[in-house]
């Protein structure tokens, strides 16, 4: 029973993690409808912004995590005005198909710079014992952060003029320009705000996981699960898709072998499309 | 419009050209022959080797092409860089020494076709089709890993091309009814036995065992075949579970381990999970007495976890501290060849800017021992003679005793090697440091037990 509770809260912990990575992408469709396949290596991204930042200027990784989250904003806009805004118009598969080049850009360079190899942000908060449970010190921070970036999130959506923006656009772009709203930045805005949170997730899981430049895609993966059970273009249902996916992910282990976990996620995934296509806690629109 | 076109033709290009200088950075040596050898057809050994003296017996040149891919991408690029850093130095060792001399005065040199596998089994499948036939490779070596080596072994016995595998352990790919293919390591069927005699040395009171793997091709024959021989010794195995190659979070199997008890764990898989196993069972305070993972301990980046690598067991195919040497090849009765361990190990680090080898990479040179010694008692350049003599070789390297099974029901599996273990300990002064501490007339150190 005792290793039943510790898995839950060990599920909770990296559940916010999962909540702001699913965020991200789930912004991005929210605002723009557009499927960021650069999702994952964004993500991968975060990591080695982090772990760059930490090994080589030495300096503290939580602070890295800040300077990936503005350079994460930085260069989601980048993308947006290189590869994404061109074919905003046109049907999905040539935004689908302008994401995966970006992710295959990533990819490529990311391979060629810094190999595959795994890498490790040699960092520890040391641990904290209670009862049963112990509990590690960098992910109850990574879950405390995850908390505030999605207060400040929602804060940022609801009680700023870019928010109110953000939020005309996705709701309908036309009308939103027709009253003055400059859509193309505030599209680029939002695209930015989406790899942000993808590389702040990113950032985060490096100070608990060993990664490569290729682990992006396993989180990408789970941004879709927790995407579609919180509801696609819904950011605060992602938080809540992250938790259940994390629980999830705590839960089966103690009863089933670990291999069974992925395949349960995407039995889940399929139920809910079929069942409640807006996802568990509904859809923006 | 035009002007677009022209800048994107010009990103592209520059794109290219950043990637090509980037993937050319590899560490590799200097001399490391160029990745497509179109070389090979006009000086194949068949044609050349076999041509009658026709004026003088003047010293005939024969340069044969060893085929083998690389895992320049994807996970399994950090062993496969130290296999093929360990296989060129052999190639360009003997190149530089002015080649093989056979009795005929023939001098044999060699050159490599390589390609990137991409750590991927499809990419092996296509690629060594295309160095048995387009680039008509005189001998093969495997690529790392079991999993991709399964796969090359399938072309190698349809092209007959003899294949010398490194860095592949598991069984099965020696029981397919092969004939083509031999065996440089120990298998995985006694990759981890020893594991259990030492603990069984260590403490008699010990009974509870866990074994937690990678499911992979390599792992799970390991852990299948030690958790037979665990069982048989009398242990009581209280988990056995495999894991995702991918990985990171080992929280769920921590959380079971705790709930078991266990007086020991075994398995892991390779570098990335073991080591990040390690790190999350010493994060997590789990009180274990015997710890042994396969593949990561050995390697010397696994110290950069710290703490949580003191007292790491890990079985290890070849250490730099294994002493074979001709007077210990002449006391078991065995044909001593090739370099010392301690030569091995400096002309490795000249070569690879004072990098230490890993077995992996002492694996990578013996592959081409095997070849070169077979080709040298063959005194031939011709795939048949060299097969046979492959047949019964039993000699020792540095790297360890070398005799393949020869029936026909596990054909070329490596039967004279086996493993040496070691741990990761404190050497005084507050760093971490390999010592080897099974099997006992090897030991450098005693087995710190309980674990730390």
């Amino acid at each position: 029973m005792d290793f039943l509770f510790a898995s839950i809260i060990d599920g909770l912990l990296l559940g916010f993690v999962y909540g702001i990575a699913a965020m991200g992408l789930t912004l991005i469709w929210g605002v723009m409808n557009v499927i960021n396949l650069a999702h994952g290596p964004i993500i991968a991204l975060g990591m080695f912004g982090v772990y760059l930042i930490f090994t080589g200027l030495g300096v503290n990784p939580y602070i890295g995590v800040v300077l990936v989250a503005v350079l994460g904003l930085l260069l989601g806009m980048l993308i947006y005005y290189i590869a994404v805004h061109r074919v905003i118009n046109a049907p999905h598969l040539s935004t689908l198909l302008a994401t995966f080049s970006i992710n295959m850009i990533i990819i490529g360079l990311g391979t060629a710079v810094f190999s595959a190899s795994p890498r490790n942000v040699d960092f520890s908060l040391g641990s904290m014992t209670l009862g049963p449970i112990t509990l590690l010190g960098s992910r109850v921070v990574a879950a405390v952060a995850s908390l505030l970036i999605t207060g400040g999130l929602y804060a940022f959506l609801y009680k700023t003029r870019q928010g109110r923006y953000i939020r005309a656009v996705a709701n309908n772009r036309d009308a939103a320009e027709l009253m003055g709203v400059p859509s193309t930045k505030i599209l680029a805005l939002s695209f930015g705000l989406g790899t942000m949170l993808a590389s702040v997730a990113g950032a985060l899981i490096a100070t608990f996981f060993p990664f490569t430049i290729l682990a992006g895609g396993v989180y990408e993966l789970k941004s879709f699960v927790i995407g579609v059970l919180g509801g696609l273009g819904n950011p605060i249902g992602a938080l809540f898709g992250g938790l259940i996916l994390g629980v999830l992910e705590g839960i089966i282990p103690t009863f089933m072998p670990t291999t069974w976990v992925p395949v349960l996620e995407f039995v889940l995934f399929v139920l809910i499309l079929l069942v409640r296509p807006q996802g568990i806690f509904g859809a923006k629109k | 419009m035009k002007r677009s076109i022209t800048l994107l033709l010009v990103l592209l290009l520059a794109m290219g050209a950043l990637l090509t200088a980037c993937g050319g950075s590899a560490d590799t040596p200097a001399e490391e022959p160029a990745p497509a050898a179109d070389t090979s057809a006009d000086t194949s050994a068949d044609t050349t080797a076999e041509e009658p003296a026709a004026a003088e017996p003047a010293a005939e040149e024969v340069t044969l092409t060893i085929g083998f891919t690389a895992s320049q991408t994807g996970k399994q690029n950090v062993s496969s860089t130290r296999q093929v850093n360990g296989l060129n130095l052999w190639m360009k060792d003997v190149n530089d020494a002015g080649g093989l001399v056979l009795s005929d005065g023939t001098v044999v040199k060699f050159t490599a076709v390589t390609y990137d596998d991409e750590s991927n089994t499809d990419r092996v499948q296509e690629l060594y089709t295309r160095i048995a036939t387009e680039d008509n490779a005189d001998f093969l070596i495997s690529p790392y890993s079991s999993g991709l080596t399964a796969a090359a072994a399938v072309i190698a016995e349809q092209y007959g091309k003899v294949m010398i595998t490194t860095g592949a352990a598991s069984d099965s790919a020696y029981k397919q009814g092969y004939t083509q293919v031999y065996q440089a390591y120990t298998p995985a069927s006694r990759y981890l036995t020893g594991a259990v005699d030492l603990l069984a040395s260590l403490d008699p009171d010990a009974k509870k065992v866990a074994f937690v793997y990678e499911n992979s091709k390599f792992s799970t024959s390991v852990v299948e075949a030690a958790k037979a021989y665990a069982e048989e010794q009398g242990y009581d195995v209280v988990l056995f579970e495999g894991y995702d190659p991918e990985t990171t979070d080992f929280g769920p199997f921590i959380n079971k381990i705790e709930d078991a008890a266990p007086d020991a764990i075994l398995g892991g898989g390779h570098f990335q999970d073991g080591s990040t196993f390690a790190r999350q069972i010493n994060e997590k305070n789990i009180d274990v007495k015997f710890f042994t993972l396969l593949v990561a301990p050995p390697e010397p980046d696994f110290a950069d976890l710290g703490d949580a690598a003191l007292g790491v067991i890990g079985p290890s195919q070849w250490e730099p501290l294994a002493a074979f040497t001709p007077d210990s090849a002449k006391e078991a009765g065995l044909d001593w060849y090739g370099p010392l361990g301690d030569e091995f190990v400096s002309r490795y680090e000249a070569a690879y800017d004072g990098e230490e080898p890993s077995y992996h990479s002492a694996g990578g040179y013996a592959a081409g021992l095997i070849l070169e010694k077979a080709i040298l008692d063959a005194d031939s350049v011709d795939p048949e003679a060299v097969h046979a003599v492959l047949e019964n070789m039993d000699l020792l390297l540095f790297f360890g005793h070398i005799k393949f099974d020869t029936s026909p029901e596990a054909h070329g599996l490596q039967i004279g090697h086996s493993m040496v273990y070691i741990q990761w300990q404190d050497d005084g002064s507050g760093n971490l440091a390999k010592q080897v501490v099974w099997p006992m007339e090897g030991a450098t150190a005693d087995t710190l037990y309980p674990k730390p």
